[in-house]
């Protein structure tokens, strides 16, 4: 069975219908494209994934637990983690807090054992702070843990978006967008780091990306939304050639909006 | 920037703080600062208070004129200083003309006389020439060299402070013993120019020396072998917590009376702090949760016809920080999905109610209604009483430490940090896999509990309890106090209530204004230095200077080697 199952999603904000009816598998270990035009129920999706929304119709299956109803940290708690399109860091917090922040829920330190200061609780502080640090040094921080979040340069921020997703140590991950705003170098970087994540550390990922470069070139599959409907789905090659796609993106619907 | 822009800002500086002389004079403070001397014959507080006024007129045209050479900056300060001094001098000519007092009360003949220098209508050039002088010199400070400016500030000041608070520091030198030191300053009258003097030269004498050898000291204490630093700083920890515990013995009852409800404020900050600083959450019924430490212990302990158990004040706070730390998850529950604004006014609704119901006449019969818990005994440490305000000093003293301790930890911990991430972006601190509703709770359970021991402490203090002493000006003035040392900073909160309640105990007098220089001093802090005085971060980046410099690998095996 796949790791994540999406059986006929629905959510309606108001008259608007933003996923309709959405059926979608997410093989393990795959990197999975979801691609679209501006308002096709992308972000949405990731959004009920995560428990921030709940869907009106329809099962989310997550490793085989139904997702739908749960808090968002029950999710995260069971493995899934996400990046935010337009970056949200702990601005004011070092980046060595922020991930730390991210393995929140794999610590179990209690207040009482942070004020008693027990062995227990410095082993964990000291494991976990290890640990934070050897995420930095993957996503190429090194040296940067003590830096306020806010006052790294935008392509770090993003990478340290993701090195604190990876802190809940996820088995699905969800990007939104990382590419969003880079030169065409950074975002050769950038994919080539994704293809990392999948091959070191063996995450599944969920990708919403808008250059399609990036989406052909590491994409194992690809899902096409429009109006929160799938239109399409396959492998890139499979997906660039389908008529229906083209329409949504260069058809008469998409000159028209421009 | 244009020529024309830097005039109109000196000329700026001048209406400002002219118009605000103007105000200081007729709401009554400068008459009433005038009764304090400072320098006896030569001058009180309230010429003092309008000369530095002039003085700041200067200094803030002077730095808006900064970049256009010494000349421009001297002409433009002595303008500031010349419309600052005819805006006094307009109110002068205005009092010979007409009788304000119908409509101003406080525009006394004494205040026009103190303005005028008693010299009536024939004071007016002065007036505007003493505004350019001192304008001027303002701004000549800015002026000279950095060392040469931070010693005349340093003297005047220093001149200032013992001037003002002669009487207290009188009162530290009351002993026999030391009455020659005393004399050397003060005379019956107070401080006088040799006084003054003397005080001038020991201030510059010192900030000289110490300005020189600072950084040979620093350097030395930087070569010494990391053994040997620490033994350095343990030393100086020593001097200071000596210092602090011999505080009550120098200061005298009066002055430990106020450290003592610095204290109280410090604690009740401290809790919170926790909550507003660290996690963020805006909580304006706070005194509730200081009433109910007050009145757990006010009622378990008295002797009174209300008592229900006669257990010693130790027991009772025990208790007291149990029934808080309950109350502050109560209190947390209906507020849990409330945010930012509405929270705010949520908990304003609750500390009111808690008031309130302590005054109900349907909890008259349990809670006193407004008469309160009366004839609270003292606390009895190894059978003696802690009876006098030195002693409570060393219990406040002693919790403050031990919550302001228990509050570091919080915050450097996993708990600390999900409450940091709380206060920076709510939702992704959930997307984070913090359970919200846990962490909110525990912020609210552990501020209350830091503020009952508070109030603990403030029922024996007082020896009764009052549903009076718990308005929601009481809350407010704990959340002025943490924003003014700087939120989310520890020390900043015992800054923050050394400036917003030690100081206007020992300004007593000037009660009457105590609310406005309050207020003035919020905006001003807001406006100028809005992280606080003692901000959070750069203390943080203080205490991690190390951790900079050594990159992270090695970081790792020292923590390694430091755990095995």
């Amino acid at each position: 069975m796949a790791l994540l199952v999406s059986r006929s999603l629905t959510k309606r904000f108001g008259g608007l219908v933003a996923i309709n009816r959405l059926d979608l598998d997410v093989q393990e270990k795959a990197i999975h494209s979801i691609i679209g035009p501006n308002g096709a129920g992308k972000t949405t999706f990731f959004n009920c994934l995560t428990g921030f929304y709940r869907p009106e119709e329809g099962t989310l299956q997550f490793n085989e637990t139904v997702l739908v109803g749960l808090s968002p940290d029950r999710i995260t708690s069971m493995g899934v983690a996400r990046t935010y399109q337009n970056i949200r860091l702990f601005a004011n917090m070092t980046t060595l807090e922020n991930i730390l922040v991210g393995m929140h829920p794999h610590l179990r330190a209690s207040w009482i054992g942070a004020i008693l200061r027990t062995p227990a609780t410095m082993h964990e502080e000291r494991m976990a702070h290890r640990q934070a640090r050897e995420l930095l040094q993957f996503v190429g921080l090194r040296g940067k843990g003590d830096f306020m979040a806010k006052n790294l340069p935008y392509g770090e921020q993003r990478r340290l978006e993701i090195a604190r997703a990876l802190g809940a140590r996820p088995k699905l991950l969800l990007l939104d967008e990382p590419t969003a705003g880079m030169n065409p170098r950074e975002t050769m970087e950038m994919m080539a780091f994704i293809q990392r994540l999948r091959n070191e550390l063996g995450v599944t990922i969920i990708l919403i990306e808008h250059q399609m470069r990036v989406v052909m070139g590491i994409s194992d599959r690809v899902t096409v939304l429009d109006y929160g409907t799938k239109i399409s789905e396959g492998t890139p090659r499979e997906v660039q050639n389908d008529p229906r796609v083209i329409e949504a993106y260069l058809g008469t619907r998409g000159v028209a909006a421009h | 920037m244009t020529p024309e822009r830097g005039w109109r800002q000196a000329i700026v500086a001048g209406l400002v703080w002219g118009l605000s002389a103007v105000f200081v004079s007729l709401v009554g403070l400068v008459e009433a600062v005038q009764q304090r001397q400072i320098i006896t014959g030569v001058i009180a507080g309230g010429h003092a208070m309008l000369l530095l006024m002039a003085v700041g007129a200067g200094v803030q045209a002077a730095n808006r004129l900064a970049a256009r050479g010494a000349s421009r900056v001297l002409l433009g300060a002595a303008l500031a200083g010349a419309i600052a001094g005819t805006l006094v001098a307009l109110l002068i000519l205005l009092s010979t003309i007409v009788n304000m007092r119908p409509i101003l009360v406080g525009a006394t003949p004494t205040l026009f006389a103190v303005l005028s220098l008693g010299l009536g209508v024939t004071a007016l050039p002065w007036v505007v020439i003493i505004g350019i002088v001192a304008a001027s010199s303002g701004a000549a400070l800015t002026l000279l060299p950095p060392t040469v400016r931070r010693l005349t500030v340093t003297g005047a000041a220093t001149v200032l402070l013992v001037g003002l608070f002669q009487e207290l520091v009188q009162l530290m030198l009351q002993s026999e013993r030391i009455a020659r030191v005393r004399d050397l300053f003060f005379t019956i009258d107070g401080l006088p120019p040799r006084g003054a003097l003397i005080v001038l030269a020991i201030a510059v004498g010192i900030s000289a020396v110490w300005g020189q050898q600072r950084p040979k000291v620093r350097r030395k204490i930087a070569d010494l072998a990391p053994g040997q630093r620490r033994a350095v700083q343990t030393v100086g920890l020593v001097a200071g917590v000596a210092l602090v515990l011999l505080m009550p013995i120098l200061a005298g009852p009066f002055l430990s009376q106020v450290l003592v409800l610095v204290g109280l404020y410090t604690l009740m900050g401290l809790g919170l702090n926790l909550e507003v600083g660290f996690a963020g959450l805006l909580d304006l019924g706070f005194a509730a949760f200081f009433a109910i430490g007050a009145f757990t212990v006010g009622l378990l302990t008295t002797t009174g016809p209300l008592a229900i158990a006669n257990f010693s004040w130790w027991t009772a706070t025990l208790i007291a920080v149990v029934v808080s730390l309950i109350s502050g998850v109560f209190f947390g529950l209906p507020v849990l999905g409330i945010r930012g604004d509405y929270l705010a006014i949520a908990t304003l609704g609750f500390g009111e109610i808690i008031r309130l119901m302590v005054l109900s006449d349907f909890l008259r019969p349990w809670l006193g209604g407004s008469q309160g818990v009366l004839a609270i005994p003292k606390p009895v440490l190894f059978g003696y009483e802690l009876r006098g305000p030195e002693q409570l000093f060393y219990l406040t003293l002693g919790a403050s430490a031990i919550i302001a301790f228990v509050a570091a930890r919080l915050r450097d911990s996993r708990l600390g940090r999900a409450w940091m991430a709380l206060r920076e972006d709510e939702d992704v601190a959930q997307a984070m896999g913090i359970n919200l509703i846990n962490v909110k709770l525990l912020a609210y359970a552990i501020g209350a509990a830091f503020a009952g021991v508070g109030g603990a402490i403030f029922a024996v203090m007082v020896s009764s309890v009052f549903p009076h002493s718990f308005t929601v000006l009481l809350s407010i003035n704990v959340l002025a106090l943490i924003i003014v040392g700087g939120m989310g900073s520890l020390p900043g909160v015992v800054v923050g209530s050394l400036a917003l309640v030690g100081l206007p105990e020992l300004l007593r007098e000037f009660s009457d204004f105590r609310f406005l220089v309050y207020g003035a001093v919020l905006m001003l802090m807001m406006i100028m230095r809005p992280e606080g005085l003692w901000p959070a971060a750069a203390q943080r980046r203080e205490l991690h200077e190390e951790v900079e410099r050594v990159p992270e690998g090695e970081m790792v095996t020292k923590v390694e080697e430091a755990g095995t």
